[in-house]
């Protein structure tokens, strides 16, 4: 199944791009199991997911918490917490 | 009462007093507003808003959506800029009608209260001396939106009595 990824601010930074195209293996079944799946892929994504406390993710328009289930998800998007205003 | 409800995401600046006699055209009592600025000292150069493209406004919008539901709102205004911003430039600007102003007030601190931690915008501050640093999440934001939690207004429908 195959989920395009968004990656902002901090975290776009230390992976060194802001989308791609992802095909986890069907075990890879919430947002937490997806940032340990990403992370384990070492460098910069372990380097961007490296305190899973400051990793926050949506999923379509909502925020999600990290059991949220990805099947059906098309776009994910993983960032740190959101400091605007 | 139906709330006239207005977002925007920009780069450019917004004019505040535009923006407030539209809010105070809609029929009275009152208008509250908060404008968040640049925050300079400590060698800040710039501030740097990235933002989620895809998301941002229909997040605001929900915000907005959401401060109209609890309080009796006349209209509700959510401005957001993103990209590179200088010490002393608007970022945002929060502000509500209402026939009341208990509920204006308290609207308007639930906006940038959520605005601060439920829209996908993040700050990255640049230094003079070249170095530049993304804003960490603080605990006290949080704690301000959590106020809000309850679901309900505050203090806004008992000035209605």
């Amino acid at each position: 199944m195959a989920i395009e990824l968004l990656y902002f601010a901090r975290i776009r930074e230390a992976i060194g791009r802001s989308a791609e195209t992802v095909s986890p293996p069907a075990e890879v079944a919430t947002v937490a199991a997806l940032v340990d799946w990403l992370a384990a892929r070492g460098g910069g994504y372990a380097e961007a997911f490296a305190d899973r406390a400051r990793v926050r993710a949506a999923i379509g328009d909502g925020f999600v918490g990290p059991d949220a289930p990805i099947a059906g998800a098309r776009e994910i998007a993983l960032f740190p917490p959101v400091t605007g205003g | 009462m139906s709330a006239a409800i207005l977002v925007r995401v920009q780069t450019a600046d917004f004019d505040v007093g535009a923006e407030l006699a539209r809010l105070e055209a809609l029929g009275g009592g009152g208008v509250a507003s908060f404008t968040g600025v640049v925050r300079g000292g400590g060698g800040l150069e710039a501030l740097e808003l990235e933002h989620h493209p895809g998301i941002t406004e229909t997040m605001m919008a929900r915000i907005a959506g959401e401060a109209a539901a609890r309080w009796p709102l006349l209209g509700v205004t959510a401005i957001h800029r993103h990209g590179r911003l200088l010490p002393g430039q608007r970022i945002v600007l929060a502000a509500a009608a209402s026939p009341h102003r208990a509920a204006a007030l308290e609207a308007t601190s639930f906006l940038i209260d959520w605005l601060k931690t439920r829209a996908p915008f993040w700050k990255k501050e640049h230094f003079a001396d070249g170095t530049s640093r993304w804003v960490e999440a603080r605990a006290e934001d949080d704690a301000a939106a959590a106020r809000w939690e309850g679901g309900g207004a505050r203090t806004g429908e008992t000035a209605e009595r």
